[in-house]
Formats: structure tokens, sequence, C-alpha cells
């Protein structure tokens, strides 16, 4: 068991141009990079819950994050809550492109809102991840 | 866009089931895994989500 996972940290890094076409278009489009490594059933749920989530997270008004300096955990709550956003890819885009803009408000359903836009863009890095070990081979 | 006005509950009964798709698919290797893994990490969510608003409402006296 020890032996085997040595084994698999000291596999060589694939090529950047076998796995950076999945992973760009996984962030890009949510599961897009299943889809391009033809796993279109895992694709289709990955897709749908990102999708999902961020979408409910515009429905209840939560608020996006822009980074800001000044003491650190105002910069690491609002830097890492903006990287999480970002992490959507499209749908980030889209929303900011389309003008939204939501106030940080008191209330549980805009709090709610702003932690689904944010896990949202944080599921989309573990489905990039994912798609980067099939493209690598470590992974069927 | 329409509004979304909902309880703690069902916020957090959303997040649970987007999350733990995911998680399921990411995770494991075979299909059967990943369900298998998906369904456990949701009743993990929910058992947190009932144990620590119980723990509120008690501590809360």
């Amino acid at each position: 068991m020890a032996k085997e996972k040595e084994v698999q940290q000291k596999q060589p890094m694939p090529p950047v141009g076998a796995w950076l076409p999945a992973v760009a278009l996984g962030w890009l489009i949510p599961g897009g990079g299943h889809f391009l490594l033809k796993r279109n059933g895992r694709g289709a749920l990955l897709a749908a819950s990102v999708a999902g989530m961020f979408v409910c997270g515009l429905m209840m008004q939560g608020a996006m994050f822009q980074p800001q300096s000044g003491d650190l955990l105002t910069t690491l709550i609002n830097t890492g809550g903006f990287i999480g956003d970002v992490c959507s890819g499209m749908l980030y885009l889209l929303s900011v492109c389309f003008g939204y803009s939501q106030l940080d408000a008191a209330g549980h359903v805009h709090d709610y809102g702003t932690k689904f836009l944010v896990t949202a863009g944080l599921l989309n890095v573990l489905a990039m991840v994912d798609a980067y070990e099939i493209a690598a081979g470590r992974k069927e | 866009m329409p509004k979304m006005n909902l309880s703690h509950f069902e916020a957090a009964f959303l997040f649970s089931l987007f999350a733990s798709v995911v998680m399921g698919v990411v995770t494991k290797r075979t299909d059967r895994d990943r369900l298998h893994y998906g369904i456990y990490t949701f009743v993990c969510f929910l058992v947190a989500l009932f144990g620590l608003g119980w723990l509120m409402y008690f501590g809360h006296g």
C-alpha cells in the first residue's frame, strides 16, 4: 500500500498539452472537461450541480466578493471569496457581464446565496482536478 | 431573475445535495462506489445539520 502510494507520487508530470484543454474547458464550462474526455454522464452531473448551485446563489441574491486589502481577515475572506466566485468560469463571467451586482445585505437568505456562489466555484475546482487526473491517465 | 426565499433547512438541504453529487462524482473510481459515497456524504450532511440544529436548540436554553 505504502509502495503503491510512493509509485503514484513519483509519476512524472504529464505533458501540458494532454491536460490543459480539459482543465481550461472545465473552468470555463463546469463539466466541460469531462465532456471533452468523453465522460458525458459525469460531466452532466457536474454541470447540473455546479450550475444549479450558482443559479440558486443568484436567486437568493448572494453577494459577489471583490478583492480588498486591509487587515488579514478582510483580505483573506474577500480575496478567497473572489477566487471562489471566479472559479465558476462562464457562469461568473456571464453574471458580471449582465450586470449582476448585489451588495452584502443582512438576512440568512442573502448569506446562504453568497456561500452558494462561492461554493459553486470551489466545486468546479474539484471537477477540474478530476478532469486533470482523467486526462493525465491517473483515473478512468 | 426570480427571487428565492428559503428557510435555513431548505437552503442547507439544497447545499448538501449539490455538494454530495460533486463529491460522489469526483472522489471514487467506479460508478457503484461513486453512488455509495455520494449517498454517504449526503447523509453525513443531514446528520450534521440536524445534530447542530438540536445542539443550538439545547445550547440556547
